[in-house]
């Protein structure tokens, strides 16, 4: 046993270990959380900018970047430099950040340049120099910058140089105004600044108080201004130059033709859309014409004030249509996607809107305007997510199955080709089919395509139409009749509320060979179900499981268990559910397997487990695994809840008691003394605070710990369960108290399977003395190797597994590590990780590694997360520890509890509620982008003008390279350097030195990334 | 009288299956014999040696000589099995008059320090303990101690705290802090574990040997230095069996002092660990081995469920009754405690003689021997 305490110096295995595991964090999937900046369409790229000072580009599939500020701020405002791979950011502590796609070996890499901060003269008002508004100008050279006080700054780039001369102050603009303008305080903060369409000497500035100039660059004049009564919000410049339409905070917009002989104090025409009762601001416009002569009018809010002003709209009007596009989440950001042919008209074909929660694209060509599917940004949690669940390397035949099913649910999706379009992935093809299945709060399961860098939404499951809910679900979004006005219709799919929070998904178990689903969820419910291709209408058997067996004097206060609905319910193509298995009492179901060779289902709660047979539709066995003292387990949630509520009304009731008594010991006197003297107890109150420090009681885990009976993991096995002679089908159970049960299953054959009944008996129980929760259960073969997957045998997917050897069992509790020796189970080789580390395992997966040398090498070894955060592998069968990284971080429990692995040695976990961050343990399973994005050279005016982004953009198709890894000279930096270091140019070549000295030692470097190139498009499975 | 009792027989036909008896009380002898395969039961022994030695009216305790030299006790029937069975040939028994008996007295190397031991006893033990009166303990088990004193610096302390087989909880809170550390760079002030509070009547407080506001160090051998409160409460509950902490007690004033660092309590010589009292870093846990640790915890327990009933359906004890609720009704139940207990109980009988320290006499009711498994 000492031998594990001291993990060997073999070099030769220190060699391997570096083949086989390999720690990186790859690529994050799903919707940035908090996107705080708009976007830029140039190069065909989207920019999103993060709460947290993160700056994600995005192209075509596969085509992403990522870079990370120093600073920890709110990203306002990217700006693409037009015709460049340059991008301006301006973060909430008004600095600005330059950054560059570099091309490095081949691919691109996205890395900061410089920054700056406008600096006012001495003694100036900060909000002189509090930037509002960025115009980067067509020349490359100059950005633009409205401020706060009115007065434009002009800044050379790429070195940040503030040009002094260059500054357009409001005193300035004011003295070339005409006599009739100028005695009104029209200046005030810039909202809007803008360059001609054609002519780059022409600037247009629009304050806030509703002046908008036209201001000439060269000779330093006013060309022409316009005024208007209300305050402006933003202005949109038609592409030849010769109309401004401006919009208002009153709800309203105004068109004013530029001449600059005549000077026209009225605009041409003023409209107020949802008028004539107060509206609200509209933020931002787009006036764009069309090939036909019929223009597009695009704005942002404007809605009635009193009944719709809380929507998030954007309206669409074009040839007497309207339409207002109501978002569930609030509009960060909106631009139109227009041609690029500069004698043409704008003819936009698509609107990109950014909402808070989501991405939505919507195509303006086909008639009924309607969205396109979004092949990344994906909203994981419009409902929250509750659980996921990961199944490697899918059959063809079941991916395709799920892809149609799905392909139906999407049929209100535009098949227009994803707009945007830009880069080109360098990524060889994933190597093999995965799906990433996540369950969420409102009943339903989404399956993603996990296998390359777009996490892309396959199909969606609802369960919620089996049982009976408040509210039927309605899934037509487009309910509202035709002449309804404001013309209202819900785009996106963001809806974080549910229904009834016993829908939840909280397991979920897929076959994929069988195509059998199984799915549980917070009221005890157990579905399962059957990959349909053709619609059915058919009643769900529903069967209750009472895991209390008559034990007498418990009552449960927790939720009502789920009404199902009576009679055959309709489903659509795709997963049928058949079978409603409804735990008593209806805890949340903890732990679930399914064996679709068996038909077999077993479902674990808080207070018990019991096995179904789903062929028969009946019952095998329930067995209650609560221990008598458990008073809590048995009462359910709303117990704890009432604690709860009771001890922070404890707790506000304490805080009154001392605010009183400290406002009764304040003595009276002068208003300074009253200072002193309230702010004298707080002090003290805190020094109280710092003496009583956080407690740690030590005490031994006992067996009258409540909630011992949680069933934590269920696993089926066929082993030596009994005997060494003869293996049996097997059920496996492991609580939170520490104890294993195993029932022997006796599962009739096939051709009487129909007809006589499952048999299972009790033949172990295991009660671990550490008592620490057992997490993870699983059997080696003969030959030590986990044996397979149930019908993995069957579809000649596996080899059989070793039933000569004996075999072992293998419990992962919290605390340590067991192999136990069958049938006999006595007690091998343990691994005691909180004893030796203080860290308790969190999640346990087995995971293949194969060598990134060696083609034939692989092991099979345990992937393990800590409650530290700390990922590490610990090797089969052995149980020594072989790696350890750090990964999340130890105060983020939600993106430990989220944690998935693959069976490859990748995984998933939440770093936000909407956001995967996926990780790779393996050399040769590597899934992250690799991308080219170059600037054209090519120079024609492209975009319709954008409000407040870039005033036009150069046309910047995407350029497709055909030199790919293979001709790169450098080495490019893996992706986690990528995320924090590539700020630094120095830390870069630092990093560089040290890898090209690495190379020399460990031989050819790039042919091994070959290779590994080639392994993975080959996608050979094991 | 148990026929087994051969009173004041000499060996004059020696009989193999006899064991010579020499029962001392006081200054006077009295000899006897003992079948050794049938040594019958410890009260009719008891019985024997107060007749024989005319003492019937007076209680006793009764001590025996063991190979090594050790006084050991005779109190219940295993120790009298253990102490016929293994007399080589003779079997030396002590007698004292309880009041005077000193159960300290029992030990290694007691047997050769006896003499003093006695005079020290009346001269001076006697008179202050008189009223005070200390039973022997009816089993033997480790109890919580301070363990390398030889090995540590004198402002450290180990604690081994035993739970085994004890109800009380282990009782005591620890907390965050700042400790002073000698550095290169001079005073550093550096994040600490302390003891923040005992819970009363928990082990930890019965034992004296903790304190609050001591500084933990280590737990079972690896140190807390750069680890979080809740990795240290973790890893403190998952060696709860058999606890050791390292302390920098807040109260120095107790310290083991020592007059040379040769005398340890083993007896062990100087060597490379012992000089190298001014890094934490480099202390071994001397009395800690990985091996004893798997040995002192309790092993798993495996209760087999079969249909047909076992030929010898065994069950006893509390655990069993208290499985037996959670298993099928018509299920038997044999419980057994699986190879690790198995080894473990050799383990701990060799280092019986081994370690003075570890004095271990099998629980009443025994443990059966059967094949590779213990049943209970």
């Amino acid at each position: 046993m000492r031998r594990f305490l001291r993990p060997g110096h073999d070099p030769a295995r220190e060699r391997l270990k570096r083949d086989l595991f390999q720690f990186n964090k790859t690529v994050e999937h799903g919707f940035p959380h908090q996107p705080s900046a708009g976007y830029s369409p140039s190069l065909h790229i989207l920019a999103i900018g993060t709460r947290s000072g993160a700056v994600k580009l995005y192209g075509a599939p596969g085509v992403e970047f990522m870079g990370l500020h120093r600073e920890n701020n709110a990203v306002m405002q990217i700006h693409f430099l037009p015709g460049q791979c340059q991008l301006v950011t301006l973060l909430d502590d008004n600095s600005l950040h330059l950054w560059s796609l570099k091309v490095k070996g081949g691919v691109s890499e996205l890395q900061e340049d410089g920054s700056f901060t406008l600096r006012g003269p001495p003694g100036a008002a900060p909000s002189a120099t509090q930037i509002t508004v960025a115009l980067p100008h067509s020349s490359r050279e100059l950005l633009y910058l409205g401020t706060e006080s009115g007065n434009v700054f002009v800044v050379q780039l790429p070195g940040f140089r503030t040009l002094e001369d260059q500054t357009i102050s409001s005193d300035a603009v004011l003295q070339r105004l005409p006599e009739e303008a100028r005695h009104r305080r029209v200046f005030e903060m810039v909202e809007a600044l803008q360059e001609h369409p054609q002519d780059p000497n022409q600037v247009l500035i629009g304050y806030s108080r509703g002046l908008v100039v036209i201001w000439d660059l060269q000779g330093s004049r006013v060309l022409c201004h316009f005024l208007s009564s209300q305050q402006l919000e933003n202005v949109s410049w038609q592409r030849d130059g010769r109309l401004i339409v401006t919009c208002h905070s009153d709800g309203s917009h105004c068109q004013w033709p530029v001449s600059s002989e005549t000077q026209q104090p009225e605009p041409l025409r003023t409209s107020m859309p949802y008028g004539p009762f107060p509206c609200k601001a509209i933020t931002k416009i787009f006036w764009l014409t069309t090939r036909q002569g019929l223009p597009f009018t695009i704005f942002q809010g404007g809605m009635p004030r009193a009944s719709y002003g809380d929507r998030h709209c954007i309206s669409v009007v074009h040839n007497g249509q309207q339409t207002a596009f109501d978002f569930t989440s609030r509009v960060i950001d909106f631009t139109v996607l227009a041609e690029a042919d500069p004698a043409a008209a704008d003819n936009p074909y698509a609107l990109v809107v950014l909402a808070e929660e989501e991405l939505v694209v919507i195509d303006l060509q086909t008639a009924g305007w309607p969205p396109v599917q979004p092949p990344y940004l994906a909203s994981l949690h419009c409902s929250a997510i509750t659980c996921s669940h990961h199944v490697s390397n899918i059959p063809l035949k079941l991916w395709e199955r799920i892809i149609a099913a799905g392909g139906r649910q999407n049929a209100h999706f535009s098949t227009m080709e994803w707009p945007i379009n830009g880069g080109t992935s360098l990524a060889p093809p994933p190597p093999q089919r995965d799906l990433l299945l996540t369950g969420h709060e409102d009943g339903t399961v989404r399956f993603w395509d996990a296998s390359g860098v777009c996490l892309r939404l396959l199909y969606k499951l609802s369960t919620a139409r089996v049982f009976l809910t408040d509210t039927d679900p309605s899934e037509n979004l487009n309910a509202q009749g035709e002449d309804e006005w404001p013309p209202l219709r819900k785009v996106g799919s963001f809806d974080p509320y549910s229904d009834d929070p016993r829908l939840g998904i909280q397991k979920i178990f897929l076959c994929k060979y069988s195509g059998y689903l199984a799915v549980a969820g917070t009221a005890g419910q157990v579905l399962v179900l059957e990959l349909n291709d053709e619609a059915a209408e058919h009643a769900v058997e529903q069967v209750e499981a009472d895991l209390l067996q008559d034990q007498e004097g418990y009552r449960w206060k927790g939720h009502e268990r789920l009404a199902a609905r009576p009679g055959p319910v309709y489903f659509e193509p795709g997963f049928q559910p058949f079978v409603l298995v409804q735990c008593q009492p209806p805890a949340v179901v903890t732990s679930l397997a399914l064996h679709s060779e068996w038909r077999l289902v077993a479902f674990g709660t808080s207070h018990g487990f019991g096995l179904f047979d789903h062929q028969q539709r009946r019952q095998v066995f329930v067995k209650c695994t609560l221990h008598p003292s458990d008073q809590l387990a048995l009462e359910g949630p709303l117990s704890r809840v009432k604690s709860l509520k009771k001890s922070l009304r404890q707790s506000f009731r304490r805080m009154r008691r001392s605010r009183a008594s400290s406002r009764k010991r304040r003595p009276a006197g002068p208003p300074g003394e009253m200072q002193a003297a309230s702010t004298k107890p707080e002090r003290t109150g805190l020094q109280n605070m710092e003496l009583a420090p956080v407690q740690r009681k030590i005490e031994a885990r006992s067996a009258e710990d409540s909630f011992t009976g949680f069933v934590r993991t269920l696993y089926f096995a066929d082993t030596y369960l009994r005997d060494s002679s003869r293996h049996c089908p097997s059920l496996w159970a492991g609580t939170n108290g520490g104890t294993v049960y195993a029932f022997a299953l006796r599962v009739p054959p096939a051709e009487r399977r129909t007809d006589e009944p499952v048999r299972a008996e009790q033949a172990k129980e295991i009660q671990l003395m550490h008592r620490a929760p057992v997490v993870g259960i699983l059997v080696l073969d003969g030959h030590s190797v986990p044996l397979p997957e149930p019908l993995e045998v069957a579809h000649d997917l596996s080899k059989s597994p070793d039933m000569q050897g004996s075999h072992q069992l293998l419990v992962v509790s919290e605390e340590q590590f067991k192999v136990f020796t069958l049938p006999k189970v006595s007690a091998k080789l343990k691994l005691k990780l909180t004893a030796l580390e203080g860290s308790r395992v969190r999640r346990v997966g087995v995971a293949h590694f194969s060598s990134c040398r060696a083609e034939d090498h692989g092991e099979h070894h345990l992937a393990v997360l800590t409650n530290l955060g700390d990922i590490q592998v610990v090797s089969l069968p052995l149980l020594k520890p072989q790696v350890r990284y750090s990964c999340i971080r130890r105060e983020d429990v939600s993106g430990i509890a989220s944690c998935v692995f693959t069976k490859y040695g990748q995984g998933f976990y939440l770093i936000s509620p909407s956001e995967f961050e996926r990780f790779s343990l393996s050399t040769k399973w590597l899934v992250e982008p690799r991308c080219l994005v170059e600037s054209a050279k090519m120079k024609s005016h492209s975009c319709p003008s954008n409000g407040n982004g870039p005033g036009f953009e150069k046309a910047l198709g995407p350029t497709r390279n055909s030199g790919s890894q293979s001709d790169g000279e450098e080495k490019k930096p893996g992706p986690v350097m990528e995320h924090a270091l590539l700020n630094d140019e120095r830390v870069l070549k630092e990093i560089q030195s040290t890898l090209e000295g690495d190379r020399g030692s460990y031989g050819n470097w790039r042919s091994h990334r070959m290779a590994v190139g080639c392994n993975l498009s080959s996608g050979g499975a094991e | 009288m148990n026929r087994s009792f051969h009173k004041s027989q000499t060996l004059r036909f020696y009989d193999c299956s006899a064991v010579e008896v020499k029962s001392k009380f006081g200054a006077e002898f009295r000899r006897f014999s003992l079948n050794r395969h049938k040594p019958g039961k410890f009260e009719d022994f008891y019985q024997l040696v107060v007749h024989t030695h005319h003492i019937s009216n007076t209680e006793v305790t009764i001590g025996y000589a063991d190979v090594h030299g050790d006084l050991l006790p005779i109190n219940n029937d295993d120790n009298f099995c253990k102490a016929v069975s293994s007399a080589n040939p003779l079997l030396r028994v002590f007698i004292q008059k309880r009041e005077e008996a000193d159960h300290y007295s029992f030990g290694a190397g007691t047997l050769s320090r006896k003499k003093k031991v006695l005079v020290t006893l009346r001269d001076e033990g006697l008179r202050r303990r008189a009223h005070l009166d200390i039973g022997l303990p009816h089993d033997f088990r480790p109890v919580s101690s301070i363990i390398d004193v030889d090995i540590l610096p004198e402002t450290h302390r180990r604690v081994r705290l035993y739970r085994h087989g004890c109800e009380k909880p282990l009782g005591f809170y620890i907390r965050d802090g700042t400790s002073v550390r000698v550095t290169p760079h001079g005073l550093e002030k550096v994040p600490g574990i302390f003891i923040s509070r005992m819970v009363p009547g928990g082990l930890a407080e019965s034992t004296g040997l903790l304190a609050v506001n001591d500084e933990v160090l280590e737990v079972n051998g690896i140190e807390v230095a750069g680890k979080t409160l809740d990795q240290v409460t973790d890893m403190m509950i998952a060696n709860s069996h058999n606890l050791i902490v390292t302390v920098k007690p807040a109260n120095q004033r107790n310290n083991v002092v020592r007059s040379s660092r040769t005398s340890g309590s083993s007896g062990q010589s100087t060597d490379s660990t012992t000089s190298q009292h001014s890094l934490p870093a480099t202390h071994v846990l001397q009395n800690f081995h990985p091996e004893e640790l798997e040995s002192d915890e309790e092993a798993d327990i495996v209760i087999e469920g079969t249909l047909q009933p076992q030929s010898v359906p065994r069950m006893q004890g509390a655990a069993s009754g208290s499985l037996s609720r959670a298993n099928g009704s018509t299920l038997t139940h044999r419980l057994q405690r699986d190879l690790a207990l198995h080894g473990s109980v050799h383990r701990l009988l060799c280092s019986l003689k081994a370690d003075p320290r570890h004095s271990l006499v099998l629980p009443q009711g025994g443990v059966e021997e059967h094949g590779p498994a213990i049943t209970l």
